[in-house]
């Protein structure tokens, strides 16, 4: 359970990138963090495993204030998967890689061992388990930093923009991956200025502009919201945009998935053939 | 006319044990906006390299096959030559930002090239103008959001006033806002400009609408290469796994339940018409 | 990481911020000639206090009185050591024993203070601007203004790397010292290799933007001399000029005319 309770934080330049933001995660949601380059976003989730310290408000994951704990013992429960993942790539070989938190958190070998082989598995990566990390192609090192966070098995997993430069492929095996994840009743956190990326996932969507949470609700609700998507400087999904100049005809307005769009037309266009 | 010539080009990287690039021929005409698309890995940003000649000039490997740029063969023209016909805008717009202030990165291609100091002002003037970033001349570029770099290094590549622009994913790290944002500066320098433009990006739905020709690369080889509408609607597209517009794939979603409409759109805008069409009648 | 602070730019210009840094640096010459044909108390004391109006000038007072603090604590090691060194050997004895180390640590902060002020008042792309035209190889000066423009590129990725460790549970704080230092390669190996692929990216760059295409590199901007500047060189002359002639025809004040005789 992630709560934040009216928090600020000003960083040392004097930016104000949080200016009161409460919030509450749930065990097992899958919620998405929305906003525009700059709104807040990964500051915000920086608070969630203790790497930021609110300068105002408190921050309590599972009941416990972030200020009373060590970011190594929050990041035990709250695992943080970093943007680029060559900002985290040191090891000589996966292996090392993927057992360098494990190691940290004081497992023991043997612990380490099946978790390593556990996680390689999970992600594809068995027959790199000896490769160097340096050697490995973007998208095989992106697999490499998210599996050696879930090698620990946190109850909680924050993504930060894990969509950046990923091809559709990439994307939709990603989707498939946090739906999988999220059905293991982990708790995950994705941040993203991705709109169709949610819009195909449907997640709780908070919206941030400038520091603050402007909106917190589902997906549908959310995405098709004009006003809001405007204020917010979000371009909607493609499928809301072709819906929204078609509400004249008495269609619905709120519809992102485009399965869905297939079957509002699809039942119209037949009914008008009658 | 054709700017970009390429008959059965082959490049491995050097140490590499199997070619990036696998006889590519492909033939870009003066003016079009050019999309170039493919899973990642599949040879696209090496194939931008070689258009400017940093393969195999910078990169050095070996290189097979013919390659023509605004008429120069690449492999016999040193890349400052080439620079002055084909500019390349990268993926990282922090990192191809040298100078302390905006000003004076946009005029480093021309002091590389010994332009005249008037000229060279009138230049950075120009360019600057052209992608809407006078404002932020006097600005210092770690002082810039990533949109706004992007645009100066436009305007840098710009200001040495090529004939062709190649963009090499340049939105990745862009919001959806901003990237829409670049797309229309690029549009802006293909339409009032005549610059070629040669656009890598994954993000069709929002770059599509200005193509005129669409290549699709997998593995090494051109997969199809065409005109958007033909391309996005074709099979092969599909089972490629690229980003298919969401416009075109809700019309085919339609076809498959029975409902074929007319007209391929290939952007939401499009599809919005031809059903406010279909709608009324 | 307030090191880096003092690189980012705060857009304040003077008139002094505007002298071309070559003509600041024959300043900062003359006053290094002047401040080492002195041993005496006054002369020193004076040219200290000389630079004062164009410290307030700039609007760099505040930065300019931290620097002076950093270098208060090597000043009085330089004290220290000449008192003991100057008595023990028996080089001067008294008044005058006091007053040569006062004045060597009294010259250092006075050469320090004179680069600093130097520093202070000429931006970044002011000196590359200089080193350009002092016809230094293009090579070593783009290497600076590059190096000097990505100082906090690198100083925000070096946090982000350190959260992104600290997020896998290292602890930078714990441990003894080797394993401290143990603790900083999943720091610094990710920086070097991302420093790596930076250059290599600039360099591709710089290729496109036609790199070395011409032998006669021309300029955005020049630095042409103004009034101000030709005051400067007068006022540098004027300097090394009185200077010399107070050292070879002027007796100077001691401190031992002026104080009772002293215990060692």
């Amino acid at each position: 359970m992630i709560e934040t309770k009216d928090i600020h934080f000003t960083y040392r330049t004097g930016v104000e990138a949080l200016k009161g933001v409460s919030l509450a995660i749930r065990d097992g949601e899958f919620v998405a963090i929305m906003g525009q380059n700059g709104a807040g976003k990964t500051t915000f989730v920086k608070h969630f495993n203790g790497l930021l310290k609110p300068t105002k408000g408190e921050v309590l994951i599972d009941g416990i204030s972030t200020r009373a704990v060590s970011v190594a013992k929050l990041s035990r429960k709250v695992g943080f998967v970093f943007q680029n993942p060559d900002h985290q790539l040191f090891s000589e070989t996966v292996e090392e890689e993927i057992a360098f938190a494990l190691r940290n958190f004081g497992f023991e070998e043997a612990m380490v061992e099946k978790h390593v082989t556990w996680a390689l598995n999970l992600l594809d990566l068995t027959e790199y388990r000896k490769a160097s990390p340096f050697m490995l192609s973007g998208g095989e090192r992106k697999r490499v930093a998210l599996a050696s966070v879930l090698a620990w098995d946190p109850d909680v997993i924050i993504l930060d923009e894990p969509t950046i430069g990923q091809d559709h492929r990439q994307k939709e095996k990603l989707r498939q991956f946090i739906v999988q994840l999220n059905e293991q009743r982990k708790t995950v956190v994705v941040v993203t200025h991705d709109v169709e990326f949610v819009a195909e996932c449907n997640p709780r969507v908070i919206l941030m502009v400038d520091g603050e949470i402007v909106a917190d609700g589902e997906a549908k609700k959310i995405l098709t919201d004009a006003t809001l998507t405007l204020s917010a400087s979000i371009v909607p999904p493609q499928i809301t945009q072709i819906f929204h100049n078609l509400a004249d005809f008495g269609l619905p307005s709120d519809v992102i998935d485009i399965y869905e769009a297939k079957k509002i037309l699809s039942d119209r266009l037949m009914e008008m053939r009658r | 006319m054709a700017v970009i010539e390429t008959k059965a080009l082959a490049y491995t990287y050097p140490g590499g044990n199997k070619p990036s690039l696998r006889d590519i021929s492909l033939s870009i005409q003066k003016g079009e906006f050019v999309i170039l698309t493919g899973p990642s890995g599949c040879g696209k940003t090496t194939l931008c390299r070689c258009f400017n000649g940093l393969i195999p000039h910078f990169y050095g490997g070996e290189m097979k096959g013919e390659l023509t740029v605004a008429g120069l063969n690449v492999s016999e023209h040193p890349i400052n030559e080439m620079a002055k016909r084909v500019g390349l805008v990268f993926q990282n717009p922090e990192n191809q930002l040298f100078a302390l202030s905006v000003e004076k990165d946009v005029a480093f291609g021309l002091e590389n090239m010994g332009v005249p100091r008037d000229e060279i002002k009138k230049r950075v003037d120009w360019a600057l103008q052209m992608v809407g970033i006078e404002d932020l001349r006097e600005s210092a570029p770690h002082e810039l959001s990533g949109g706004q770099q992007q645009r100066v290094a436009i305007a840098g590549v710009l200001a040495m006033q090529p004939e062709i622009m190649i963009f090499d994913e340049p939105t990745s790290f862009l919001d959806p806002l901003g990237a829409e944002k670049i797309f229309e500066v690029i549009n802006d320098l293909n339409k009032k400009l005549a610059i070629t433009v040669v656009l890598v990006e994954h993000r069709l739905d929002l770059a599509s609408k200005y193509a005129n020709h669409v290549i699709i690369i997998d593995e090494g080889k051109i997969a199809l290469d065409g005109e958007p509408r033909e391309i996005f609607n074709s099979e092969n597209a599909r089972l490629l796994g690229i980003g298919v517009p969401k416009a075109v794939r809700l019309w085919r979603l339609l076809k498959e339940n029975g409902i074929a409409l007319d007209g391929f759109p290939v952007n939401s805008e499009e599809a919005t018409r031809f059903l406010l069409e279909v709608l009324k009648r | 990481m307030s090191v880096f602070e003092g690189f980012r730019f705060r857009r304040v210009t003077s008139p002094i911020h505007r002298l071309d840094p070559r003509i600041k640096f024959l300043y900062v010459l003359a006053m290094f000639v002047v401040t080492i044909l002195f041993t005496e108390f006054l002369p020193l004391l004076v040219l200290f206090f000389l630079p004062v109006p164009f410290v307030f000038a700039a609007g760099v007072q505040r930065e300019w009185l931290r620097s002076l603090r950093g270098a208060l604590f090597l000043a009085t090691i330089i004290f220290v050591f000449n008192f003991i060194f100057s008595y023990f050997y028996r080089v001067y004895t008294g008044a005058a024993l006091l007053e040569y180390s006062i004045s060597m640590s009294l010259r250092f902060i006075v050469l320090v203070e004179s680069f600093s002020i130097f520093f202070l008042t000429t931006s970044p792309d002011h000196l590359s601007l200089a080193l350009e035209q002092s016809h230094v190889p293009y090579e070593f000066t783009f290497a600076f203004t590059t190096a000097v423009r990505f100082v906090p590129v690198l100083a925000e990725e070096a946090q982000t790397i350190m959260d992104a460790q600290k997020a896998r549970g290292l602890e930078l704080e714990r441990g003894n010292f080797l394993k401290r230092v143990r603790n900083y390669i999943p720091i610094l190996i990710p920086l070097i290799v991302s420093a790596i692929r930076r250059s290599l990216e600039l360099a591709e760059a710089m290729e496109s933007r036609a790199w070395g295409a011409s032998s006669k590199r021309t300029n955005l901007y020049t630095l042409q001399l103004k009034r101000s500047d030709f005051a400067l060189i007068t006022l540098s002359v004027l300097l090394l000029a009185v200077g010399l002639y107070l050292r070879y025809f002027v007796p100077i004040p001691t401190l031992g005319q002026f104080l009772p005789p002293l215990p060692f």
